[in-house]
């Protein structure tokens, strides 16, 4: 069902330097190197989204980005539900991203489960000046009374700790001793790195660090186990990717992180494949599964019915021919779905196109899904990607496509204001500003709060929900009659 | 098949089908080493009893589920209500996407504010290479009339001084001399959001008075009233009520911050970055006005020392909400300025005295129990004793000691105050086990009211920020007599709702 188009690569580049002329001479070279404009490649079907990436955000710009406790805490982390996350430092961060990602899950919050709550050491004055540790060695017995059930902590670090010198590792290692809890210390300051990105990374370091080898659960192997990586069940996105898995025979022996337990965390080097959907936040660990214990990995996407039907016979190839007819039969089983879904929805949503600024794997991973209803992607751009995000954006996205990398408020502001696409996808902070102007958005790090949008359960909901932006009767009602047209 | 293209099943009910409830209990079983569902049950009764609580009121040092943010956030909210500012915040730039989001899941509208971006080699360095480049991008990208610094806990960790580094900007020609850069210190480690906002609105104030020009003196009155209203999730409807009681009254008034405008843009196919605000020239010549009232003590108490050190009169408020509050705030205006409280308000004030006279044996002697900031639970606690009910469990985490003998003193000017308690600097755990041990009728508070309404079945009434899983409820007033009309419409229909649903027999058409 791939479309095929080409995008105006005169307009986006005549943009980019529109845009580029109202920085500062400095800011405008480094801000230059950002922005491009995706060219034909000799390989078919495959363009070049050459942009630097994974640098510095320019001071003063609006960047979109956030920081490396938002990718530990809030991405890697934060799912993992029987396990208490503590905000190590002052009250911001932790109140910020409290219950904000919607990592779905099952469980009694505050007595198994504790996803949705907001543990900080709020930091004092006196904490910044004396340091953290004591009181850190004190609130992780507090917290044993009151959430007894609870399976291990992990101490998610604010920018003071790394500044005044703390040695949380130490901590951490005490209390493990005395509780024989596993007490995981994640050096996630904010001011490391340039993004969430280096989060994510020391995130899944501490995951080998501190969870691996520490003691795995009593469990048999099969010849089907696989581990469910990077899905953090946004609106339950994991479920419905779990089930098509499932259905095809195979065992999910963790899911990372989202609806996650320590125990599936723990467990994971003893899969046969790990599947990996946001390579971004944990190719690290996958790499390290792989180095260490052989696990190969492969990445897949679930998103819309032609990325789902290539991923699960990717997947399957991995496995016997029982394996692979399964995933025929799953492919097949959805096919009527599927045509409902594009027979409903693509007339409504023919020829519409797209701008996305997001995170992770979705700038380039919905492209397919959005070509499935009939609709073009003609911008796109990470927040925090590197150079290897974008040379797989390339087997995404069309010749002529405009590609940001860390756009800044006013960037994204001109670009969406010139070219008016019929809808932008990207997150909370850019959705106003966009319906502003008349252009309708959906959100799509927390998919606006719907979901799941993952597996064919989640496209007939992705579908719906584009087609209800875009063709919502609110767009016509902003000009006031009496002006003039 | 649980999925329809014709009858779409989203999060809400598709995992409630019986191949996702099935799938769940097959994941727990075999793969989440779980406690057992007995050991969670325990527990979870445990943590209702009495033992627990007290357990819960030993806690030293863990914080959990406190309804508090930090400085910057107000800093910034405070910087967003002056003409064409563009907030910024010296620090790491993580900071700064959180007060953003976290502001536009409230309001619904766009939060410009931008961050200096500083990392490791700042943190070595510091900052004052970022913070020049930054006030020239900001300057020459975003074209604000003013850009209004806070500071994040990594900046003030490493000791940045602003004042210093943003005159070196100005030497450096980031921004033109004359260009407006106040400034505010806000460490998250000391205080919380209203803290913030009462060091950047003196840090406005303080720019515009002694920084500008040198120290500037007061001179002839203009015979304004200054307003400073303090951090209100519900800033856009309220700032307009006040506007239009003082409008009504014919009172001169300016506000210091007003975000009234910019927290509640028009669709109409135009973004405005800026919208309204307080006139940077008003700022300047607010030095000469007849007085200066906080709407909130708590958001104001740096703020109004400052101005009362530039020989002007001050007063503040505890969020001006219900009857008695409502009628201390107008009288004092009245006083100020020497103009009457109109006809037009004294019977709008009748209309609401109505209402709680109609409705007052729904209201008569039910338990509730409030949270969030100090100003906002001191009025909500006095507005209900008005009503005849009973502020049983009254909690704000970002509350002192000096609060909590304020709010005994309100409870003591009531039969309906018996037995209540002020909570100062405790959380929503500790709410938790006070619902549990000592049950109210309602619960009022913000949006993180509802964890604690999912597991003890009191009913929340979301009347402070932030509120994000309800739309466009700052779109009305909570201050002012039609603001207690409102609040008071809101708890009725709470009480009628659980009323309703508590017994067939009783199902009244009438009440």
């Amino acid at each position: 069902m791939s479309l095929d188009y080409t995008n105006d690569t005169a307009a986006a580049e005549a943009l980019i330097k529109e845009v580029l002329d109202a920085y500062p001479e400095k800011s405008g070279k480094r801000r230059a190197k950002h922005l491009s404009v995706a060219k034909a490649t000799e390989e078919e079907g495959v363009t070049g989204c050459g942009v630097k990436s994974n640098i510095k955000s320019i001071p003063g710009v609006m960047t979109i980005r956030g920081c490396a406790y938002a990718g530990s805490k809030g991405v890697v982390w934060g799912p993992v539900k029987d396990m208490v996350h503590i905000s190590h430092g002052p009250v911001g961060c932790g109140h910020y991203s409290w219950s904000q990602r919607r990592n779905y899950f099952n469980g009694t919050v505050g007595i198994d489960s504790f996803v949705t709550m907001q543990v900080t050491s709020d930091f004092q004055e006196r904490d910044i000046v004396f340091g953290g540790d004591k009181n850190l060695d004190a609130m992780i017995d507090e917290l044993d009374v009151m959430f007894p059930l609870n399976k291990g902590i992990s101490i998610q670090s604010e920018c003071p700790i790394g500044l005044i010198g703390d040695d949380i590792e130490a901590v951490a290692k005490k209390k493990h001793k005395e509780t024989g809890k596993t007490i995981v210390p994640v050096r996630c300051e904010g001011f490391r790195g340039v993004s969430q990105s280096l989060g994510h990374h020391i995130a899944n370091d501490a995951i080998r660090d501190w969870v691996f080898e520490k003691g795995v659960p009593e469990f048999e192997t099969g010849p089907y186990d696989v581990n469910l990586i990077a899905d953090y069940n946004i609106g339950g996105d994991a479920w419905p990717s779990r089930k098509l898995l499932e259905e095809m025979g195979l065992r999910v022996i963790g899911m990372w992180s989202g609806d996650a337990t320590l125990a599936e965390m723990a467990r994971a080097p003893k899969a046969k494949l790990n599947l990996i959907h946001c390579y971004r936040s944990m190719n690290y660990i996958c790499r390290h599964m792989e180095e260490k214990y052989g696990i190969s990995w492969v990445e897949y996407n679930f998103f819309g019915p032609t990325q789902i039907a290539a991923s699960l016979r990717k997947i399957a190839a991995q496995f016997d021919e029982t394996i692979q007819a399964n995933a025929e039969k799953v492919i097949a089983k959805y096919e009527a779905l599927v045509a409902d879904v594009v027979a409903k929805y693509k007339p409504r949503l023919d020829g519409k196109t797209v701008m996305l600024y997001v995170g992770g794997l979705r700038p380039r991973h919905v492209t397919n899904a959005y070509e499935d209803l009939g609709m073009k992607v003609i911008g796109t751009g990470y927040e925090f990607g590197h150079n290897d995000d974008y040379q797989r954006t390339g087997h995404y996205v069309k010749e002529g496509t405009l590609i940001y990398d860390d756009v800044t408020g006013y960037e994204l502001e001109k670009f969406i204001e010139k070219i008016r696409p019929d809808l932008v996808g990207s997150g909370i902070k850019e959705k106003y500003a966009t319906q502003k102007m008349g252009v309708p958005f959906r959100q799509m790090h927390s998919w606006d709060y719907s979901g799941p949008y993952h597996g064919y359960d989640g496209f007939a909901i992705f579908a719906r929900d584009m087609d209800m932006a875009i063709n919502s009767p609110v767009w016509n009602k902003f000009k006031a009659p009496w002006k003039a047209a | 098949m649980p999925q329809s293209a014709e009858k779409t099943k989203d999060h809400v009910s598709l995992f409630k089908e019986p191949e996702y409830t099935e799938m769940f209990a097959e994941k727990k079983a075999n793969f989440e080493c779980r406690p057992s569902d007995e050991a969670v049950l325990a527990q979870s009764e445990y943590t209702k009893t009495w033992e627990y609580r007290e357990k819960n009121f030993a806690r030293q040092k863990a914080v959990i589920n406190p309804a508090k943010a930090c400085q910057p956030l107000g800093a910034v909210f405070a910087a967003q209500g002056f003409e064409e500012t563009m907030p910024y915040v010296h620090g790491s730039q993580g900071c700064v996407a959180y007060f953003r989001s976290h502001l536009a899941r409230h309001f619904k509208e766009a939060v410009p504010c931008v961050s200096d971006s500083m990392t490791e080699d700042a943190a070595v360095f510091g900052g004052l290479n970022n913070l020049v480049d930054g006030l020239q991008n900001c300057q020459t990208l975003y074209k604000p009339k003013m850009i209004a610094v806070s500071t994040t806990c990594m900046a003030e960790v490493i000791g940045d001084d602003l004042s210093a580094f943003i005159n070196t900007a100005k030497e450096k020609e980031a921004v033109p001399a004359d260009f407006a850069v106040p400034f505010a210190h806000t460490p998250s480690f000391v205080g919380s959001h209203t803290t913030g906002y009462d060091n950047m609105i003196k840090g406005v104030l303080n720019y515009f008075w002694d920084r500008e020009k040198g120290e500037v003196k007061p001179g002839a009155s203009n015979g304004k009233i200054n307003i400073i209203p303090g951090f209100d999730g519900y800033a856009v409807a309220n700032n307009r009520e006040l506007k239009r009681y003082l409008d009504d009254m014919g009172v001169d008034y300016t506000f210091i911050s007003d975000v009234s405008d910019i927290y509640d843009t028009p669709s109409d196919g135009t973004y405005r970055m800026y919208d309204g605000g307080t006139k940077l020239d008003d700022v300047r010549d607010a030095i000469n006005a007849k007085a200066t009232i906080g709407l909130q003590q708590y958001c104001s108490d740096k703020s109004l020392e400052y101005v009362a050190s530039k020989g002007q009169s001050t007063a503040s408020f505890h969020y001006p909400m219900g009857v008695g509050a409502t009628d201390a705030l107008l009288m004092k205006i009245s006083e100020i300025s020497g103009k009457a409280i109109t006809p037009a308000i004294e019977k709008e004030r009748g209309r609401l005295v109505d209402a709680m006279a109609d409705s007052q044996a729904y209201l008569h002697g039910k338990k509730v129990a409030i949270f969030g900031d100090p100003d906002f639970v001191y009025s909500m606690a006095a507005f209900l004793l008005e009503m005849g009910c009973e502020p049983a469990h009254c909690l704000s985490t970002n509350a002192g000691k000096d609060w909590t003998a304020k709010m005994e003193a309100l409870f003591a000017t009531s039969p309906f105050g018996v037995g209540c308690k002020a909570y100062a600097g405790k959380d929503l755990w500790h709410m938790r086990s006070l619902l549990f041990t000592e049950p109210t009728d309602l619960l009022i508070g913000s949006s993180y009211g509802k964890y604690l309404e999912k597991d003890t079945g009191i009913p929340l009434i979301r009347l402070t920020f932030p509120v994000f899983d309800r739309h466009h409820h700052h779109r009305f007033p909570t201050m002012g007599y039609q603001g207690a009309l409102r609040v008071l419409v809101e708890i009725l229909d709470r009480i009628f709702e659980v009323t309703d649903a508590a017994s067939d027999i009783s199902y009244d058409l009438v009440r």
